[in-house]
């Protein structure tokens, strides 16, 4: 880092992030702590059948105390921001309507895009701060050659999240700071020991911040009835890939793609969700081979590394976070639609997901998967 | 090292140096426990009424009547609960402190009906709307005195002349009132009022109940005939000795002209950023006022930003109540007087205390026009605005 700056750092409780705080702070810059406040965790608490206690994840009153705990510790001044309504507005609201149309939503990303990465980069701005730094296992750096910020992957492969960040702007690169990119998760745990953060051992939270214990059908009926909603009947018939209709099911938003387990309805040899059509509320089931598809359509793009895709380009595309990635083509196909045609075919293409496109370990782009 | 300049004194104040000195041998040399029969004893007794003294003088009232408790709420919540039962009826305002109004929530979950007046744009309450709520089973009107957001004086002596003729109990929350104005409660007119140490230069975990004598009240706490049988609890002699001083220090500055003094800086304050920023007021403008508040609406600039901007500058200011920083509803006192919830959320409360000078006024002067300045430069929608105009 050249010369000090004023960095307001994404602070979660977690041991990523207050890590980030102590080191920044160790190497002399002026260091300003935030948390966003986005999900009141006892909102759902007890609502058709949702946990009563929810404590220890993104927001609850134990990570925000333990964020204050880590600034107060390595004294930076700290503040908790409430952007409760925006998140609702952006992150959850279209997390339960893109379900209730058959996609698989992705919320981490939106959550990055309209909150983490420009919300809170307003808030910083209005505060004096040059930039945000957060625990992001990722990295960004200025390409002189291509005139552009680059977002790549870190050194840690495991603990990749660059898949949920490729909606990120130049502009918001430009002030975006990831300092655990050169680092490993031990590495990362170990410098938070030294620096005498007494959560140096937390254990780090896998799910969706807003649904506790996983069970995104339970928190969509339970957001629903809260906010004095019916849930919409999206029932409708199970079909399978020829139109034979082999039974019902009660809301299409029950199913993702490639989903074997809850059809309720067994031919005999197993049966995976192939397709969900929001319009006509079918639910596609078939046997694996139907599941693998060769290409993509994917809309919303956003590209990093290159202006536009004036040409083809190959380049390597992960489907899922979790997906190894595979190579393929990218063409643009309409002002905003890329097709992605694999080598090989790909398994449980889900609409919803987004597909991101990786040069090694540049990240070219990536859009939503139509 | 910063220069930290404290106008949030509505949210607490510092204890003032001879209120210290009042309370401190009582921690060590002249410790003891007031009811106890010996010498120890005895001595922290006399200190527990003489301070009752000093603040039977601020209220005008009898030492009798003075019920110590740990603050401001437990006194709300003590005249609340202690001078109703179920199936009354309360009237209280739509503006009250959360003390109050929680407490009354709660009553209306056990079998208490509740009225909340409302206010108008200035946030007064208009005393024939508490005269109309009034039903033959009302029990208690609980209107506050001063407000904590706004600072806004209301018509308490009209209210206890209604509650008189109507043979109902009156209780006013005077803790953003008490060392700030006088306070007569035979003027007033009310059975019980409350004050807070912490508001006026006294320590957390310290207040008073006045309860008028003939008033029965019943406790909340009980263990011991502590305070007459109405507050059990070993006596907090530091703190109580602490507030008879501060009382007494409220006391000589009205004396002096200390309010009218503490009229001028906030003015000149209020005047100062209301003449070098656009688009901006105060929100209970044209309402009598309480010396020491000025809460400002500025347009197009986000309140939390603008707290935490100043805050990093060593500027110490409020959005509203302490109680609710974090919490995503905007001031319920803001709301209630008339303001959009945008225009709440760009309030921003400054209160004075004792210890402030004209000094720390024109730093902040100095730093209140240029923040928000930055803050609408940086917004889209005051861009917009500005453009189209």
């Amino acid at each position: 880092m050249p010369s000090p700056k004023t960095i307001a750092v994404a602070m979660s409780g977690g041991v990523d992030s207050s890590t980030v705080a102590a080191m920044l702070r160790a190497e002399g810059h002026n260091i300003i702590g935030l948390t966003m406040q986005l999900w009141n965790q006892r909102r759902m608490a007890g609502h058709e059948g949702m946990p009563e206690q929810v404590t220890g994840r993104c927001c609850s009153l134990d990570d925000v105390y333990d964020a204050r705990r880590v600034a107060e510790h390595i004294g930076i001044p700290y503040y908790v921001v409430n952007h409760e309504d925006r998140f609702e507005r952006d992150v959850v609201r279209p997390f339960v309507a893109e379900y209730l149309s058959g996609r698989t939503p992705i919320p981490c990303s939106l959550c990055n895009n309209h909150l983490k990465f420009d919300q809170l980069l307003v808030v910083a701005q209005q505060i004096g701060a040059d930039c945000v730094a957060t625990g992001h296992y990722a990295r960004v750096e200025y390409d002189d050659t291509r005139g552009r910020w680059l977002l790549k992957r870190p050194d840690d492969r495991s603990k990749d999240q660059t898949y949920f960040l490729f909606g990120l702007t130049q502009e918001q690169l430009s002030r975006t700071l990831f300092p655990l990119g050169g680092m490993t998760k031990p590495e990362v745990r170990e410098l938070a020991r030294k620096q005498g953060l007494a959560l140096a051992e937390k254990p780090d939270s896998q799910e969706i911040c807003f649904v506790p214990g996983g069970d995104y059908k339970r928190f969509i009926d339970a957001y629903l009835a809260e906010s004095g909603e019916a849930l919409p009947d999206t029932s409708g018939e199970l079909v399978t890939t020829s139109g034979e209709v082999l039974g019902e099911h009660g809301g299409i938003h029950n199913f993702t793609v490639g989903q074997r387990k809850g059809l309720g309805v067994a031919t005999g040899s197993p049966l995976y969700v192939i397709q969900i059509n929001g319009a006509d509320k079918q639910v596609v089931v078939g046997g694996d081979e139907h599941l693998y598809s060769r290409t993509l359509r994917a809309r919303r793009v956003n590209l990093i590394s290159v202006e536009d895709l004036s040409e083809p380009m190959r380049v390597s595309v992960k489907i899922r976070h979790r997906h190894e990635g595979a190579p393929a083509v990218l063409e643009k196909i309409a002002a905003d639609e890329i097709l992605v045609t694999f080598d090989l075919p790909q398994r449980a293409i889900t609409p919803g997901q987004a597909a991101v496109f990786y040069d090694d370990d540049i990240v070219v782009g990536g859009a939503w998967i139509a | 090292m910063m220069r930290r300049i404290y106008l949030d004194n509505n949210a607490t104040t510092p204890v003032l140096p001879e209120v210290f000195e009042a309370m401190r041998p009582y921690f060590g040399e002249r410790f003891g426990n007031a009811s106890s029969i010996h010498h120890h004893g005895q001595a922290a007794r006399a200190a527990v009424e003489r301070a009752r003294d000093s603040v039977a003088s601020l209220l005008g009232c009898r030492p009798a009547e003075i019920v110590f408790t740990s603050g401001g709420t437990e006194a709300d919540n003590l005249a609340i609960a202690g001078l109703t039962s179920a199936g009354d009826h309360i009237i209280t305002s739509s503006i009250e402190h959360h003390a109050v109004l929680h407490a009354c929530k709660h009553l209306e979950e056990t079998g208490c009906d509740v009225t909340y007046v409302p206010v108008d744009g200035r946030s007064l309450v208009d005393p024939d709307d508490v005269r109309r709520a009034l039903r033959s089973n009302t029990k208690l009107i609980s209107i506050m005195m001063a407000n904590n957001e706004t600072g806004v004086l209301q018509p308490v002596e009209e209210v206890g002349k209604i509650a008189t003729e109507a043979n109902v109990y009156f209780h006013t929350d005077a803790v953003q009132a008490a060392g700030k104005v006088p306070i007569d409660v035979k003027r007033i007119g009310c059975n019980a009022l409350s004050i807070s140490g912490h508001k006026m230069h006294a320590p957390q975990g310290v207040g008073v109940l006045y309860v008028r004598r003939g008033t029965h009240l019943q406790p909340l706490f009980y263990g011991g005939r502590h305070e007459r049988s109405r507050r059990a609890g070993t006596e907090n002699v530091p703190g109580i000795v602490a507030l008879g001083k501060a009382a007494e220090v409220a006391m000589q500055g009205f004396e002096r002209g200390d309010d009218k003094n503490m009229a001028i800086l906030r003015d000149r304050l209020q005047q100062g950023i209301l003449a070098q920023v656009e688009e901006a007021g105060v929100n209970g403008d044209g309402a009598p006022r309480v010396p020491n508040t000025s809460n400002i609406y500025f347009d197009h600039a986000e309140g939390e930003s603008m707290v935490i901007s100043l805050d990093l500058k060593g500027l110490a200011v409020s959005t509203g109540a302490a109680c609710s920083s974090g919490a995503i509803e905007p001031s319920h006192v803001l709301i209630a007087m008339g303001l959009r919830a945008g225009q709440a959320r760009s309030s921003i409360r400054f209160s004075l205390g004792k210890q402030n000078s004209a000094e720390d006024i024109d730093i902040a002067l100095a730093l209140v026009p240029e923040t928000v300045a930055r803050l609408r430069e940086l917004s889209p929608v005051y861009k917009k605005v500005a453009i189209s105009t």
